[in-house]
């Protein structure tokens, strides 16, 4: 199952609900060219929803993590919500769960940017 | 249960699609071996991961080289090899991507996670010079195939939860 990706706006938030899988190819290089391109709006608030995420390899872990940076490079955040248990446990054993703020609630996400 | 050694390989392009390719099938004889969701997870993943450090690092993504995937199943477990046509290299000189200077890097945790969901891990110089991924995972004894099956020994996450 490939990336989709669609975008909406919450205020100076923007939500990036994501379903199928960040996998090497096509699924990282989407991932990549959604935050760039929000970068470029100048939307740096950035919450990715995951919640149809199911399956994460090491490329899409690197998309993750490249995209958060990208965000931080230029003073905004990117956060996660709504992890599934498979991508849970990956952030979890690659100590990354440590460097993204994750959410279960999309209303404590948003109000985080405040 | 039958002592035969089941033995199955393929010969993979070095090619995005051949990532997908190795997985499929791997998964396919893992599930048909007894392995349960969980496990099938973690060898699907495993696969993958050694297919991607074959064709990314191995072959340097260069089409005209190959990518060697073979897959034993014996009585005890089910061992799968990844060859490419590189110049090897040394697991010691593998980064830790858990050290706090690698944490957001963008690269560099596929063996790590090779490591954490198959039960034996190595990587060896191969018959073509470049490097030889041998991993293996012990097949479930008949009846204890669950959803939740038990991975490597570093598959336990333990750490606190924030957010």
């Amino acid at each position: 199952m490939s990336l989709h990706a669609t975008h909406r706006d919450a205020g100076k938030v923007t939500v990036v609900d994501l379903s199928g899988r960040i996998t090497l190819g096509d699924g990282s290089a989407l991932l990549r060219k959604t935050i760039r391109g929000l970068l470029e709006d100048q939307r740096k608030m950035i919450v990715l929803n995951l919640a149809d995420v199911d399956y994460i390899d090491s490329s899409g872990i690197g998309e993750l993590v490249s995209g958060f940076t990208a965000v931080k490079n230029q003073s905004g955040d990117l956060k996660l919500l709504h992890l599934t248990k498979k991508v849970k446990d990956l952030l979890q054993i690659t100590k990354l769960y440590t460097v993204f703020d994750v959410f279960t609630e999309e209303s404590a996400a948003l109000r985080s940017f405040n | 249960m039958a002592s035969e050694i089941k033995h199955l390989e393929m010969t993979l392009e070095t090619q995005v699609e051949s990532v997908n390719l190795a997985e499929e099938m791997c998964l396919r004889v893992a599930e048909a071996a007894g392995f349960g969701e969980d496990d099938c997870y973690r060898i699907g993943m495993s696969v993958r991961e050694g297919v991607i450090n074959a064709f990314h690092y191995g072959n340097e993504e260069r089409p005209e080289k190959k990518i060697y995937l073979a897959v034993d199943l014996t009585a005890e477990k089910m061992i799968i090899h990844v060859l490419d046509e590189g110049v090897g290299f040394k697991l010691i000189d593998v980064p830790d991507p858990l050290a706090e200077e690698n944490l957001l890097s963008t690269s560099g945790r596929g063996i790590f996670l090779m490591r954490a969901f198959m039960d034996e891990f190595d990587v060896v110089s191969g018959r073509t010079g470049g490097a030889e991924i041998v991993m293996s995972k012990k097949l479930p004894t008949p009846g204890s195939a669950s959803p939740n099956g038990q991975g490597g020994q570093n598959a336990t996450p333990q750490q606190e939860e924030q957010g």
